[in-house]
């Protein structure tokens, strides 16, 4: 079909990385889902997901992220965000996805702030 | 682009079939000269008009129709479907999809409406039993010197 999507992992010590390509729609939310999953019960609680290469994230893409956020609570975790246009940070203030995670403007500063 | 011109497009009710839309609005944003924050925000309301459209219209045909309206300042495009309609809840974002999370602000589902609303200028929505059409109006942004 004519979405293409590609899911990049950078575990460190302490965190890990989603790099997400691509529409963010059901079907990569779905990828995205399953790998921040994973890397939640491996142990990694904080995470940065940086949506630099992520050109359209649609609502359903948006309540993925929810679920997320909501599973690193139960951990007590943390979820930044990086890499996003004007309209996706705007979209997420709107969501309310703001009040519970951190937007950052790369992926280093969202590093240092988890 | 001094003259009004009109796009139509059909697309059929299939995933992923809204990116279809999206690559066609964007096109026609660009041609317009609008801003690169304003072709985006375009794709997104299209987007989510559509996804609206496939989730609640229930349409014989299966598909939905587009027509764009391109003007010397505005885009306008109408999404129509040839549905059942949608209820009121769904029209004004009141009704609650997904399973309810932790936080009640962090709403799930059925929000989409809500974020074409917020990026766009217009937006009128006339539905019945026969099919819902959604107006929208994106004006180009004026740029200082």
């Amino acid at each position: 079909m004519l979405n293409k999507f590609d899911i990049q992992i950078r575990e460190g010590q302490e965190h890990a990385v989603i790099e997400t390509a691509g529409y963010l729609n059901d079907a990569l939310g779905e990828k995205l889902s399953e790998k921040a999953r994973e890397l939640i019960q491996n142990g990694h609680t904080q995470l940065v997901i940086n949506l630099e290469k992520t050109t359209l994230i649609n609502s359903i893409g948006i309540s993925i992220l929810i679920e997320i956020i909501e599973a690193l609570e139960e951990r007590e975790g943390t979820l930044n965000f990086c890499g996003l246009s004007a309209t996706q940070e705007r979209t997420f203030k709107m969501m309310a996805l703001a009040k519970y995670a951190g937007i950052f403007p790369d992926e280093e500063s969202a590093i240092a702030n988890l | 682009m001094s003259l009004e011109h009109k796009v139509l497009l059909t697309i059929p009710m299939y995933p992923d079939m809204e990116l279809a839309a999206a690559k066609t609005a964007s096109v026609l944003a660009e041609l317009m000269d609008f801003e690169e924050g304003q072709v985006e925000e375009i794709q997104l309301a299209i987007i989510e008009t559509c996804i609206n459209a496939f989730e609640h219209s229930q349409s014989d045909d299966n598909a939905v129709h587009i027509e764009f309206l391109l003007s010397e300042d505005q885009l306008q495009f109408k999404i129509m479907d040839r549905g059942v309609g949608i209820t009121p809840d769904i029209l004004d974002g009141s009704r609650l999809l997904g399973t309810p999370g932790v936080h009640p602000d962090l709403r799930k589902r059925g929000r989409g409406l809500q974020i074409v609303r917020s990026l766009m200028d217009e937006v009128d929505i006339e539905s019945s039993s026969n099919g819902t059409t959604v107006s929208v109006i994106k004006r180009k942004s004026r740029r200082t010197a």
